[in-house]
Parts: C-alpha cells; structure tokens; sequence
C-alpha cells in the first residue's frame, strides 16, 4: 500500500508585514497521524505560519496543500476539516462554556449537537463549567475549553498554537496523553510549544527562528545534525566559573543546570583543551550527550550572528 | 473553483442567538439602547429654534392686478418667502401642502385690488404646513411686514387717507396639520429617526470591530461561517432592537407629548424597515473600516452629525442652502423625517411617501453592499 498524501505540504511559504517578511520560504512536510512539533523563539513566525496553513492569512509566495486542499485558493475547504486551537483565547468570555460549544458545533454543522457536546464536557471533565462564563475560568480550564471546541467537529488535523502555555505539569500530561490517542486514530496535529518536554514527546518537530526553518526531523536527528558537544562539571563555587568559562575558545553556552553546570560548543577539539584544566578536584568533567534546549539555543545563536 | 457559495440557516441562526446572548449580557449597553431614546426625548422636548429664508410658497392669486403682483414681490423681497409655483385651485394647494412640496400657500381674493383700493382691508390669506413650526413662526411678521412695504409706497398722494391705522390688508394665517404650532408634534416623530440612526449606527459599528479587538474574530473567521452569514447575523437582532426604540418613542409621544398620530402605525412599523436596515448597513461597513472601537464610535458621529443637522430635523429642510440640501438628500434620515412625519402628523398613506421610500433603498444597498465587499475572511 501506498502511504498517504501528506496532510500539510507546503513549499516556500512565505508572509510579509509591511517589510517586514515574518516568515521566510518555509517548506513543510507532515503526515497521517503525525504529531509534529513546532519551535522557536517568540516573534519567529509560527503563529503567522499556522494561521496560513488554514487560511486565516494570505501567504505572499508559496504554495501547498494542507488535507488535499489549495492553502491559497480552498480555504472554504479546509476550513472544516481543521481544529484550529489560538495562542490567546479567542472564544467569547461573555457567553458560558455550554453555550461557547454550543455555537461552535452550529458553525460546524456538528450532527446530534447536544449529545456532542455532553461527550465533549464528559472527556474535557468541564461539567462543573459548564454554565459558568468561559472568562471567569482559570487559565488552564480556558485552555481545556479552548481545547475542546476546537476538537469538536472531530477535525483531521489539528493546529494548536502554545496550547498548553500556563498549564499546570499535570493537565499538559493529560493534553498530550489525549493528542497521542488522537494521532493513533489518524489525526494529525501540528503543536506551537516553547516546552522541550513538550518538543520531546513529538514524532518529528521543526525549528524556526526569524522565519527561517533551522531545523527539521525526530528529536534524535536534531540533536545530531547540530553536532554539538556538551561537558557537565560539578563541584563547590560553580557560579563564579560561569563568567571565565564564557570566555574561554570553543565555548558556545554555559548553562546552570541544578548543581552542575553544562558547557557546550560545537568545535569539540578546542573545546576539550579549554575545558581540561577543569577535570582536576575538587571540579570533575564529564561528557554528555547534547539536550534539546542546548542544541535550539545554538540553533538561534547562528541564526542571529 | 471549488469555492462553496452557500448560505446556511444553521449557521445564520447560531450568529443571531449568540449576538442575543451577548446582547442580555451587556447590561450596560442594552440600558442605554433603552435609555437614549428616553433621554433624548426629554432634552429635545425643548423648541429648536431657528431663522429659516426663501421657504418655498406656492401664490393663487384670483385677483391679478397690480395690487396683487406688488405684495407678491414684497414679500419674496422679504427673503423668508420664495414662490416656486402658481397655482390656480385651492385643491392643487391642498396637494402640494400634503405632499410637503411647499411650506406655505399664499391666497390673494378676488377684488383684491379694489377692495384695497377703497379701504375695505381684504382678507389675504395664508396656508402654512405648521408640522415644524418653527418654519412658520415669523411667517405672519414677515407677511404683515411686506403688505405694509408695499402699500405704504402705492398708497400716496389722494390715496394716502387709504392706509389704515391696522394695516392695509387682513392676515389670516390658517396653519395646517398641526394648528397649535406645537412644536414637540414635529419633533418627537422626527426624534424616532434621530434616535434610531445614533443608537444603530454606533451599536453596529462596534460589532465587528469588538471582535477583532478582543480577539474572537480569529475564532469565528476559522469556522465554516460566511460573511453574508456573520453580517446579517449581526444585524438582526439590532433590527429588533431598533423596533423596540420605536414601540418605546411613539408610547411616550403619545402619553407624555400627547402627540396626536393621524396616520396608521402599521405603515410606519412596516416602513420603517428599510430605514432600520439601512443604518445597520452604515453601522456594519463603519465596522469593517475601523481598527478598534474608538474609531468605530468616531465614524458613527461624523455620520451622525449630517444626519441631525442637515436632514431637516434641525432646521426646516426648504430653509437650509442648496448645498446643504444635497449632502441631506444623500442620508435617509431626511427621507425618513418626511415619512414619519407624514404619516404621523398628515396622514399620509403610501403612496404619498413612496418617493421617500427609495432613497431610502438605495442607501440601504449601497451600505450593505460595501459591508459585504470590505469584511475580510482573513485577518490580515
Ligand atoms: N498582523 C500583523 N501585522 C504586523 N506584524 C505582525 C502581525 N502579526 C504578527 N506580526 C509580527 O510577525 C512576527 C512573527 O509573529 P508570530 O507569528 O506571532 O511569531 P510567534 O508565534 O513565533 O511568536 C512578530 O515580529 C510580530 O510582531
Ligand atoms: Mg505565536
């Protein structure tokens, strides 16, 4: 059997505000029950980029599919089938959770509303909610609100910008426990995140910064491609090492990490000699492989320099 | 193109009860939607007044002489007649008077030249449409004023002893449609105009833009729902709103003003569709324009302002220039003015206010089709 058209396949995509151009010949690829995860700094393009893959914005170049559908031309047709989650809540404060649902399954069509709706409540545990006004919910009950409406009219593909921005460890563990359910039934999800928890928990994920594309691929071959080394050294007095170690040829990044300290560069020569007279006692030096934060901070550091 | 142009009822019905449901929530805004009308009622309870010239009067003269014709140009030199018409049966007057064609009919006697001549004071007499009184106020100063100019001059030599101690000629003023010259009976139905344009024009310009400000526009543009559908949506339930404003004006006109309705309600109710409607459309295309809120409520005064100046509820439309009449001519408050009050103070049927009616039509879809053309599906 032939695999599946991609859900999301666009090439060069590209949006421009004023002169400013926010996001840059992006190409994406992603497919059926993927979860594709989606990074980078603020200000770098992801919000303005998912708003082009369901049409809420006109792309300037570039041009694409996303479910089978012309992303510049059959937003009407996309529109349906997308489960599309904001960064800032955007269903109406004034109205209560029921009836926010309510008026999002009538924009949908939805078939046997209220038993949707009911189901929808049951899942999202929102049924001491339910009559209450969407703005007087705390922010991570809104999220679960937001969550919901936007899943719905059970979309194929679902576009959820920092959906769990503010939430507590324990209700993101429940979201991402509901997305991977959601992916084993065919659904694909593309998720906007700054937690690398988060980023870690994806199948495959890109990184953007500026609205460049720096990145793509599973967790594993972004730390790869980076190349980046990375040394732990523990000990007494760590914080006044931090400062001499930045200067020091071939270190790119020191980071406090608990009680030790990660260096990290990406010319593993040069940083192993400037690193070595920080072996001796009372210090020990040792390598590790390279985390995500690490790599995606090398990643910005080269997209700005 | 695969492009779905479809409307749907569900979705359209979704849009009303949700615009309803905000609506009961923002007690704030419905008070005032109730309030205005109330309070505008009590501040223009006062008398507006105002100066008016050349306002048009139609002349029946059945004596034609010299007598007559030098009155005529007395009073047109007076600056506060203009005679656009001769007419030459009192039915004719009648007509134009009903129809708010002229202002005034001016009615010379026969023998009115001799009956000068030897003294007798002959009766002239004049018609004034008194529905806006302030129109005809100064009508019988500015009359009795231009007899006395123009025989003091004929009236010399031998003829002097002609010129009686009263004047030459006997006014007679009979004001018609509202012959007390009250002038809350012009006003008060010409307020249901005003209060209708302030309240919907700003109510719906606010609708789109509010949704953009707080941020739920980018919630609604990404389901399904189509322009026609979110914009009508809109406006619908505002079209009940605005019919309570009026239910609320004519109870109070009629208790508290105690003005007297002549013609039928149902007419009114049913004609004031298009107007409602067509302030909507104004209001929703403000909305598509403005960036936020402050701006929507500006743009509604810059129209509003026209509207209450220069649509003949300030001053009397036939006294304002010509330019002013144009620029009034556009806006269907002016149009609307002359139904209600046609209707409420003349009786006017429909067919006599079926030429007000279609500018008021055009103007309907010349706002909502430029609604419609501006709302954006994308946020860009
Ligand atoms: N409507 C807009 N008009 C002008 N600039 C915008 C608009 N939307 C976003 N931007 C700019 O585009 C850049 C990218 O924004 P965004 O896509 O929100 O980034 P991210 O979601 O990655 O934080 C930012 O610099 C932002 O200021
Ligand atoms: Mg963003």
């Amino acid at each position: 059997m032939n695999p599946s058209p991609p859900v999301i396949d666009v090439t060069g995509l590209t949006k421009v505000f004023g002169h400013k151009t926010v996001v840059d010949h992006l190409d994406m690829q992603v497919g059926r029950g993927e979860i594709y995860g989606f990074l980078g700094p603020n200000g770098s393009g992801k919000t303005t980029f998912i708003r082009m893959l369901c049409g809420l914005l006109r792309p300037d170049d570039g041009q694409g599919t996303c479910l089978g559908f012309d992303v510049r031309t059959q937003a009407e047709l996309i529109k349906p089938h997308v489960g599309y989650m904001s960064q800032k809540f955007s269903l109406y404060d004034d109205m209560t959770v029921r009836e926010n649902l309510d008026f999002i399954s009538r924009m949908y069509g939805v078939a046997n509303r209220s038993a949707a709706i009911d189901r929808t409540i049951g899942r999202m545990n929102l049924g001491r909610f339910r009559d209450q006004l969407a703005g007087t919910l705390s922010g991570g009950w809104k999220q679960r609100l937001a969550l919901s409406a936007c899943m719905i009219h059970e979309p194929q593909l679902l576009l959820l910008d920092e959906p769990t921005a503010g939430v507590d460890p324990m209700a993101r563990r429940d979201f991402w426990d509901e997305v991977h359910k959601l992916a084993g039934e065919g659904i694909t999800a593309l998720i906007s995140t700054h937690y690398m928890d988060e980023a870690e928990r994806c199948h495959r994920l890109a990184y953007i910064a500026y609205g460049h594309l720096l990145a793509t691929g599973t967790v594993a071959q972004v730390v790869a491609a980076e190349g980046l080394v990375t040394y732990e050294i523990a000990g007494p007095q760590l914080y006044g090492l931090i400062d001499r170690l930045r200067g020091l040829p071939g270190v790119e990044q020191v980071v406090a990490f608990g009680i030790t300290l990660h260096v990290s560069g990406r010319e593993a020569d040069v940083l192993a000699h400037s690193l070595a007279p920080y072996a001796a006692p009372p210090l020990t030096l040792r390598q590790i492989p390279s985390n995500l934060e690490e790599v995606f901070i090398s990643l910005m550091r080269k997209a700005v320099t | 193109m695969a492009r779905i142009v479809t409307f749907s009822l569900i979705r359209f019905a979704a849009m009303v009860s949700k615009e309803f449901t905000q609506m009961r929530r923002d007690r704030v805004t419905f008070g005032m939607m109730v309030g205005i009308p109330l309070l505008q009622l009590i501040l223009f309870g006062y008398a507006i007044n105002s100066d008016p010239k050349n306002l048009p009067t139609a002349i029946l003269d059945n004596d034609r002489s010299v007598f007559s014709r030098d009155m005529a140009m007395a009073m047109q030199n007076s600056s506060y007649f203009k005679f656009t018409q001769a007419i030459g049966t009192e039915a004719e007057a009648d007509e134009l008077l009903r129809l708010g064609r002229i202002q005034f009919v001016v009615t010379f006697p026969v023998n009115f030249g001799r009956d000068l001549a030897r003294g007798d004071r002959p009766v002239v007499l004049l018609e004034a449409d008194a529905t806006d009184p302030s129109a005809t106020s100064n009508a019988v100063s500015a009359i009795r004023q231009a007899a006395t100019d123009a025989f003091t001059r004929d009236l010399t030599g031998p003829l002097i002893a002609l010129r009686p101690a009263n004047g030459p000629v006997e006014l007679r003023l009979h004001a018609r449609y509202n012959p007390e010259a009250v002038t809350q009976y012009n006003i008060v139905p010409g307020l249901m105009g005003v209060v209708l344009t302030m309240t919907l024009v700003i109510i719906t310009s606010l609708a789109i833009t509010r949704e953009r400000e707080r941020g739920t526009m980018e919630n609604l543009l990404i389901t399904p729902v189509r322009p026609v559908e979110v914009l009508l949506g809109k406006m619908l339930p505002y079209i009940v709103v605005g019919y309570i404003q009026m239910g609320l004006i004519i109870i109070a006109a009629m208790t508290l003003f105690k003005v007297p309705v002549i013609g039928s309600l149902p007419l009114l109710f049913l004609v004031s569709f298009p107007f409602i409607a067509a302030n909507l459309g104004v209001g929703i295309t403000f909305s598509t324009i403005a960036q936020n809120q402050l701006q929507a409520v500006q743009m509604s005064f810059f129209f509003f302002l026209p509207s209450i100046l220069l649509s003949g509820f300030m001053f009397p439309f036939q006294g304002m220039p010509e330019w002013a009449q144009w620029i009034g001519s556009v806006l269907p408050l002016t149009h609307y003015l002359r139904v209600v009050r046609g209707i409420v103070l003349k009786g006017n049927t429909f067919v006599d206010i079926a030429p007000h009616m279609w500018p008021i039509g055009l103007f309907l879809f010349a706002s909502l089709g430029l609604g419609i053309k501006r709302y954006r599906q994308t946020l860009d």
